[in-house]
């Protein structure tokens, strides 16, 4: 049995590297190819303009808003959704997929319908003079939007899977909800949680739908870095654009490299 | 420090663990907690810690009612059936936990773990991590950190549950020991009789959710207050209404008035002692306990008819129905395994 399916193991496998080097590896390594096909300095020109280096910061401005707020509201909800198991539970859960299931598109389209100038929450938030949309605030929360999930979901089946016992022994030995939470469950989440923490960095980074639709994308004002690749793609500034697709590609895989990184170190 | 329950209530949902339980610890005692799985046994302990809240009744520890208390201020220590060992801390994080919490000084919690760690036989594994341990280690791990604290009472949940007979038998010793070594009030549950009459000085048995009855193990033993209690620390026959211990069978060739007549069915050695099952004219089947050299006198053999004479009987008349629970029924060959029988001397 094990001689009968040598070749049609072989087969499998080769099957699946084509596919996996035909649909993920070709794009990837042809926009390396082509970014420096001219050499360093086209791409790096481009990312190093005004409105380059204003679309880097401001990309990480989201990812160093939208990620710590998604972080604590995914742990919190969580530990809501597996340790305190009430009516209603079932429809969070629903709901938190929601972003999952809606285009980004949407999203963008209805934070138009709550801040635009016949929104809902419009009339107070000029009068308090707060600017959403064409901005930074209604960016950041389109982002928060779309990766709102993946922290809750990487984090729920890990807190099912280690139980209550140990929770239940840290209070045995005297240990206060806060401390059991920061002592026990949350190192026993923890790679669950920064699993979680690097999808929702990666998403934030290359977010285009819903940010693309509330900020209007303005170079130098409301441009992340997916908003100046396309701008740069349509204005024939090839270099550019795939300068700037690279370094998001590099941002959102040393966000992996480091949780791997601290994995291994730890393990060690 | 004394620990006792008064009118204990709980249900989850339907299902009712608790049904007005009332049980006395005496201070320094070491008590077991003995019955079949939904008794309510375990439902009881962790309500003693205050990890469940009764529906109505009181937890008195030392006479003060903690009933409100929340568990981390109760100072119990608790040892779980799988050990609850903290994955990401070392073994000396593990014990120095309960102490860290209290904010002890370094140098103190240093000194309080290495003393623990040789207490518990687990000198020089202070820094492996619980995965690298044996069960036997994690539990003995899991009884050195509920010990750091110094804690009022300690209540074991089933703690040699997930150990294989030889390391349960070894804990046992060693806890029996320890017990008479720190004297702290320990109450600890269990579903194996013998267990519980080798290791504690008074039994609980419940049943249902409610106790059935509390005393030494000779009391229970000699004197069970129902079928259930009869029939649950130890092997039973029941010969229409009353109950006979296997040892109190005597087997004799001769009949007489006080004898019944069976036919031998099966005879089983193990070791040295021997059992031999019969089944009776009406079809009822009965064992008896015999040693080597009586199956050797009275040279039986499968097929022959011998005639049984109870020692020792008992009635319940009264307690319960005839056909009652099947908890009182004799057990026949089939469900009575080899381990439980030697479990029964």
């Amino acid at each position: 049995m094990a001689a009968s399916s040598a070749p049609s193991r072989w087969g499998l496998r080769i099957l699946g590297l084509g596919y996996v080097a035909i649909l993920l590896l070709a794009p990837l390594v042809l926009i390396f190819y082509k970014t420096f096909e001219e050499g360093i300095s086209p791409p790096l020109e481009a990312i190093t303009s005004p409105d380059g280096l204003h679309a880097l910061k401001l990309t990480l401005i989201m990812v160093a808003i939208a990620v710590p707020l998604n972080t604590v509201f995914g742990i919190g909800c969580a530990l809501l959704l597996v340790r305190h198991r009430m009516r209603g539970s079932a429809i969070i859960d629903a709901i938190i997929n929601l972003p999952f299931a809606i285009s980004p598109v949407v999203i963008g389209l209805s934070l138009f319908l709550l801040y635009g100038t016949t929104g809902w929450f419009e009339p107070g938030l000029s009068e308090a003079g707060i600017k959403v949309l064409f901005s930074v605030p209604g960016m950041v929360l389109a982002s928060i939007f779309v990766s709102l999930p993946f922290v809750v979901r990487e984090t729920v089946p890990v807190l099912q899977e280690i139980g209550t016992e140990q929770e239940q022994a840290a209070q045995t030995l005297g240990a206060n909800a806060w401390q059991t939470f920061w002592r026990v469950t949350l190192p026993a989440i923890r790679w669950g949680v920064a699993y979680g923490v690097v999808l929702t960095t990666a998403r934030v980074l290359g977010e285009f739908g819903a940010v693309s639709v509330v900020s209007g994308s303005i170079s130098g004002q409301t441009q992340t870095l997916p908003l100046f690749v396309a701008k740069q793609y349509e204005n024939f500034n090839l270099p550019g654009a795939f300068g700037a697709s690279v370094l998001l590609a590099l941002l959102a895989l040393s966000t992996l490299l480091a949780m791997n990184f601290l994995k291994r170190k730890e393990d060690a | 420090m004394g620990i006792s329950v008064e009118g204990a209530f709980k249900s989850f949902g339907d299902f009712q663990a608790l049904n007005d339980v009332s049980i006395e610890v005496p201070d320094g005692s070491l008590t077991a907690l003995l019955g079949p799985s939904g008794s309510g046994k375990s439902t009881l302990l962790r309500a003693i810690a205050g990890l469940e809240t009764l529906d109505a009744g009181l937890v008195l520890i030392d006479g003060e009612d903690v009933s409100t208390k929340p568990t981390q201020k109760r100072e119990v220590g608790f040892v779980f059936q799988h050990y609850a060992a903290f994955k990401h801390m070392t073994v000396f994080e593990n014990v120095g936990f309960g102490l860290k919490i209290r904010k002890w000084d370094k140098a103190k919690i240093v000194a309080r773990v290495h003393e623990l760690l040789d207490l518990v036989q687990l000198h020089g594994l202070a820094d492996r991590y619980p995965s690298q341990l044996s069960g036997g280690q994690r539990q003995r791990m899991a009884l050195a950190r509920a010990l750091a604290v110094e804690p009022q009472v300690l209540l074991l949940d089933e703690p040699f549950g997930a150990l294989d007979a030889k390391v349960r038998k070894d804990l046992r010793t060693w806890l029996r020991n320890l017990h008479e070594e720190m004297n702290v009030t320990t109450i600890f549950v269990t579903h194996d009789q013998e267990e519980a009459m080798d290791v504690a000085g008074q039994l609980v048995v419940m049943n249902e959710g409610r106790v059935e009855q509390s005393g030494s193990a000779d009391e229970l033993y000699e004197k069970p207050a129902n079928e259930f209690v009869m029939s649950f620390v130890g092997e039973v026959n029941r010969l229409g209404d009353h109950f006979v211990r296997p040892h109190d069978m005597e087997v004799v060739l001769d009949p007489d008035e006080r004898t019944e007549q069976g036919m031998v069915q099966r005879i089983v050695a193990l070791g040295f002692e021997i059992r031999v099952e019969f089944v009776l004219a009406d079809g009822t089947e009965i064992w008896a306990q015999l040693t080597r050299s009586e199956l050797q006198r009275l040279e039986l053999e499968q097929g022959q008819i011998a005639y049984l004479r109870p020692i020792q009987a008992k009635s319940f008349n009264g307690s319960s129905p005839d056909d009652g629970s099947g908890a009182s029924t004799p057990r026949g060959p089939q469900d009575g395994g080899d381990a439980e029988v030697s479990a029964a001397v």
